[in-house]
């Protein structure tokens, strides 16, 4: 066991804390969807069988951020990447982590046909509304009206239509036995109680299971801590909801 | 090149030209000869004359699956009349059936040898249409030796065989089309 | 569950799509990812016809781009995995093959090539040389095959896992249109049966232990932050590569010792210029053929003392001179006249290159 000093902060056991601190910018939603995650393994006792793979873009930063085996793909290809390792190795719990530049516009169609698959794996996704790591171009999920390096004057939905409803989609694609759901970094516990229930859909070998996280993104919003936080837990939801889209039926016994 | 045989086949979509390929091909296989055969296929072949590429060995592998000149050239339609123009050299033998209409013009001129046989007709009013490409297989054989009548039937006894099994007749009647289609070769080369 | 595909050894008279999807089931392949495009269809067809026999998987995925992704996946796991494609699909697949090379993925892919660029014929082509050997954003860290025939279709798909994971690097067996579509005869057998060994799989991810308590996890990127780091990379990929290329590099000769024309050519128009030599000699006249098995790497060595010997060479390709960039790459230096035959697409024959040599002369 790792010997941990006492003026270490709280972090999932699963972390690991040779690479922290982790590459985040301050105040970053990513750390705190990560955190739920760790959280969430941590508590079903999986880490030993977990493969992690992270997109390009900001959640490319998690390649080395926890205890597991874990891969760093294309933009918009871990999903099939984790597929690829599902299919061949089932024992293992297969998660994909990206924001959503990855899952809904160069990688959705990877998405979808996995979704509609109903493959076993985890696809978690985290929603900044904008493009993090190439300097904050509109995304998919850039709000109407909402400024970024190419929507300057504010995204034009007559132009570039409306923002994706990730899980809405999948949800509509996805059999009964999938589990879809959005969260919030703003509510943690929430947050951690839908990835315990992605991960035990998997383990419990049902079907596709997919959350997004709505995510802050202060570097690129340019916005301080309070107008950051005010943009997640109040703006944010008004356009994505935030709650389970699908639950999967209890397995009787 | 002695020893090599080089064949095209070229009919209609649904003349079965492929499956003739395909069963003479492995009757000479069979045989302990070395034979090759490529299909067109693909947007190539929807909608286009569909031609089946053979060759066959004695003894030696083949080089190039495609050739530009057959020894025997055997065209269904006027259409394969036209496309196989191209394959045509003095020293081809070119087959078509004599019931296509208009054919006359498009025939190769520069053949060693052009002639008709009546397939199309024989398996209409003789035998059964559904056997008019065991009637072309047998013109084949005749035409060019590449298998003995003997391997021939034992190759579409290896195709066909749980079709004969229901029904003998079936047996009967393509042994009868690949000896009617040997015949009307009878005495032409 | 049946035994073996493949019991001892067994002439066959098949396609060449067909022979891969044996071959890769007698190498004892796990499982294949795939994605339909002509002309390579037939070989995910008679995989998954053959393949459940063996408890072995297949999954069709929503594009070539996915196809290669999962077989990434599949690979990475542990597992001997493969893909097929061709053309177009062979474009997406340069994406996940550019990742293959960077974190030495032994990712074995089958291309039948067919006619480019764009959409253009399903029939046959030698047109993905350039994009096989060197596509994507990379250096080249590939192993490429180009077989002539369906023996070789079969020896080098078995040997291309082999290849792959003993030096873990990506490999590829380059057909075409006409190698996937025609019949010919092969004999094909079981590898253990010849005394080749299959090189053992690992997996790179889902180890076992406890990462992070009884062993480090595998934390496995293709991403770096600064040019002196990915220099370091790329150079240690480029001379690990070039420390194995001359283990790995594969050529045939053929009459070229006392050859006034040394016909170069690979893949199936070897074929033809195997056939226009021997007539060539026939008729009195001193011609040769050079053929490269693996076009990565190019056997430098070997065609440069070909060269040196030979009057005139020929370089003979259905491409617009794809195979001659190669061939000019290696022979820098050497001033051994050159002429070419180029027919982008186009099947080639043996009476063009007699024709041709016979000009040279």
């Amino acid at each position: 066991m790792t010997v941990t000093s006492v003026m270490e902060p709280k972090m999932p056991k699963c972390w690991r804390q040779e690479t922290k601190p982790h590459k985040f910018c301050p105040g970053c939603g990513h750390g705190d969807v990560l955190k739920a995650l760790g959280t969430a393994i941590d508590e079903l006792g999986i880490q030993d069988r977990v493969v992690f793979g992270c997109d390009i873009g900001c959640s490319l930063l998690s390649w080395d951020f926890f205890n597991f085996d874990s891969i760093q793909t294309h933009h918009g290809r871990t999903t099939p990447v984790i597929t690829g390792v599902k299919r061949a190795r089932p024992e293992l719990i297969c998660i994909a982590y990206m924001g959503d530049g990855g899952g809904y516009a160069i990688g959705s169609q990877h998405l979808v046909n996995a979704a509609s698959r109903n493959e076993r794996i985890f696809v978690l996704l985290a929603n900044n509304a904008q493009y993090g790591m190439t300097g904050g171009q509109m995304a998919p999920t850039t709000l109407p009206g909402m400024k970024t390096e190419t929507s300057p004057y504010g995204r034009d939905v007559e132009w570039t239509g409306n923002p994706t409803l990730g899980p809405e989609m999948v949800a509509a694609i996805t059999p009964d036995s999938a589990y879809v759901a959005r969260g919030t970094m703003s509510n943690l516990r929430q947050l951690t109680q839908m990835m315990k229930k992605a991960l035990q859909n998997q383990i419990d070998g049902n079907g596709f299971s997919f959350v997004e996280a709505l995510a802050s993104c202060p570097t690129n919003w340019r916005t301080n801590a309070a107008k950051t936080w005010e943009f997640v837990e109040k703006e944010m939801p008004q356009y994505f909801k935030v709650g389970e889209l699908k639950v999967p039926a209890k397995k009787e016994g | 090149m002695g020893n090599l045989v080089k064949i095209a086949l070229a009919g209609e979509g649904g003349q079965g030209v492929q499956s003739v390929a395909e069963i003479l091909v492995e009757a000479a296989n069979e045989e302990g000869k070395e034979a090759l055969y490529i299909p067109n296929f693909g947007v190539e072949q929807r909608g286009g004359v569909s031609i089946a590429f053979c060759q066959v060995s004695d003894d030696k592998k083949i080089g190039s699956p495609k050739f530009e000149k057959g020894d025997i050239v055997i065209a269904l339609s006027d259409r394969a009349i036209r496309r196989c123009a191209q394959y045509v050299d003095e020293n081809t033998v070119f087959i078509y059936d004599t019931s296509i209409e208009g054919a006359e013009g498009d025939l190769p001129k520069n053949a060693k040898k052009v002639f008709g046989i009546p397939a199309i007709e024989v398996a209409k009013n003789e035998l059964h249409p559904r056997v008019f490409n065991i009637i072309i297989m047998g013109a084949t054989i005749r035409a060019t030796q590449v298998v003995t009548p003997e391997q021939a039937k034992q190759a579409l006894e290896d195709k066909l065989g749980y079709k004969f099994e229901q029904n003998p007749k079936l047996r009967e009647l393509n042994y009868r089309a690949l000896e009617r289609g040997m015949q009307l070769v009878e005495g032409q080369m | 569950m049946a035994d073996k595909p493949i019991q001892g050894e067994k002439r066959m008279f098949v396609t060449g799509n067909e022979a891969v999807a044996y071959a890769a089931l007698a190498a004892n392949v796990d499982i294949m990812y795939g994605y339909p495009i002509t002309p390579q269809n037939e070989i995910m067809h008679y995989f998954t016809r053959l393949a459940p026999k063996f408890d072995k998987p297949f999954l069709q995925t929503e594009d070539e781009i996915s196809a290669g992704f999962t077989t990434v996946g599949g690979v990475m796991s542990g597992k001997r995995s493969f893909t097929a494609t061709a053309g177009p699909g062979n474009t997406l697949m340069q994406e996940s093959m550019s990742m293959a090379e960077m974190m030495r993925i032994p990712t074995v892919v089958v291309i039948m090539q067919r006619g480019g660029p764009s959409t253009a014929t399903v029939i046959y082509s030698q047109q993905e040389v350039t994009m096989t050997c060197y596509g994507a954003n990379g250096e080249g860290i590939r192993v490429v095959y180009s077989t002539c025939n369906h023996q070789e279709l079969y020896d080098y798909t078995i040997k291309s896992f082999n290849t792959a994971w003993k030096y873990r690097i990506p490999t590829f067996v380059l057909g075409d249109g006409y190698q996937a579509k025609m019949r010919e005869s092969l004999t094909m057998y079981d590898p253990e049966a010849r005394g080749i060994k299959m090189v053992d799989t690992y997996p790179l991810v889902g180890l076992p232990g406890s990462p992070g308590v009884d062993r480090d996890p595998a934390h496995l990127r293709n991403t770096y932050n600064t040019e002196e780091e990915l220099y370091e990379v790329v150079s240690n990929l480029v001379k690990d590569y070039e420390a194995v290329a001359p283990e790995i590099v594969e050529s045939e000769s053929f009459d070229c010792d006392d050859a006034e024309v040394v016909v170069l050519a690979h893949g199936v128009v070897s074929r033809a210029a195997v056939e226009a030599v021997r007539e060539l000699r026939k008729a009195g006249i001193k011609a040769g053929h050079f053929r490269p098995i693996t076009l990565r790497p190019f056997p430098d060595k070997e065609l440069k003392a070909v060269a040196n010997q030979a009057k005139k060479l020929l370089v003979v390709e259905s491409a617009q001179g794809q195979f001659a960039k190669l061939v000019h790459h290696s022979l820098y230096g050497d001033s051994t006249p050159m002429e070419y035959i180029f027919k982008p697409g186009l099947g080639i024959t043996s009476d063009e290159i007699i024709n041709k040599v016979k000009a040279m002369l």
